[in-house]
């Protein structure tokens, strides 16, 4: 049955969706970190997106479900704040911030929450049509 | 008698697997709206559904063959499965990650296939009472 297959589907998008939503999250949060002792700060972090094809022998390209292949971290410059009394200061009286884009982490997120509202449309309609499909005959 | 009370429910059941089948492609699309690289796919649900149709109208009938056997190449799978032939859809606006999942057109794919679906569901429960009610009205008047 082929609705039945779309939960498969749509489960793996929103599990992906909610993967990307997790590293939008830490990413958020560690927006304002200083580099630590290493003198390594927090580098953002984006998830790739992969289809996985999860169908039967011969019908594999058409159920196309996504996965999260890898996570990569941002190579973008850290950000420098002159703050010579900040305790995490380097001898020039520099602090190094992590690389976050915070207004590219909410874009990243509105985006993320909009394509996970999707998948739980996607998955709702399956369903009602799969009930309907059930009472087939019967009233 | 019943051949003919039947092929009406034939055709529309095929609609049916062919809704399920395209609704399911179309979740797949809906899915990989952010995956770089991915190619929305859709296909023609008239000539799929008129080519299960003659494909069924061949294997029918007074024949003798093996079910499955005689079924044309891209209708069907020999499990009875729908197979219709897969096109790419043209985008609209090209992305730079070169995918080309157009979300609106998808969308309203989405829901546009979810209702004929159903209406598909109604031909044949409507399909099914009238049979019912031809081999009862006899006895219970």
């Amino acid at each position: 049955m082929s609705l039945s297959r779309i939960f498969d589907v749509a489960g793996s998008a929103v599990s992906a969706q909610s993967q990307r939503l997790n590293v939008v999250a830490s990413n958020l949060a560690n927006a304002d970190t200083v580099a630590g002792p290493d003198g390594s700060p927090y580098k953002a972090r984006q998830v790739v997106f992969q289809t996985l094809l999860m169908g039967a022998p011969g019908q594999r390209e058409a159920n196309a479900g996504v996965r999260v292949s890898t996570i990569t971290e941002s190579q973008a410059t850290a950000r420098r704040v002159h703050d010579p009394k900040h305790p995490g200061a380097d001898a020039d009286g520099y602090v190094t911030y992590s690389n976050v884009s915070p207004v590219e982490e909410m874009v990243n997120m509105i985006s993320a929450s909009r394509s996970y509202q999707n998948n739980v449309e996607v998955m709702n309609t399956a369903r009602n049509l799969l009930l309907k499909t059930l009472q087939m005959g019967q009233s | 008698m019943i051949p003919k009370l039947t092929a009406s429910l034939d055709f529309h059941g095929q609609a049916l697997l062919l809704r399920a089948e395209r609704q399911r492609l179309i979740a797949g699309n809906i899915a990989n709206a952010d995956t770089p690289g991915f190619k929305a796919r859709d296909f023609d649900f008239a000539s799929a559904l008129r080519a299960a149709s003659a494909a069924s109208a061949a294997a029918g009938g007074n024949d003798t063959r093996a079910p499955g056997e005689g079924i044309a190449q891209g209708v069907m799978t020999a499990g009875g499965r729908p197979a219709p032939i897969l096109r790419y859809a043209q985008p609209a606006q090209t992305h730079l990650d070169s995918n080309t999942v157009d979300m609106d057109r998808e969308r309203a794919a989405f829901a546009h296939n979810a209702t004929q679906y159903e209406a598909t569901l109604r031909f044949i429960n409507g399909s099914v009472r009238t049979t019912l009610d031809a081999m009862k009205s006899h006895h219970q008047g």
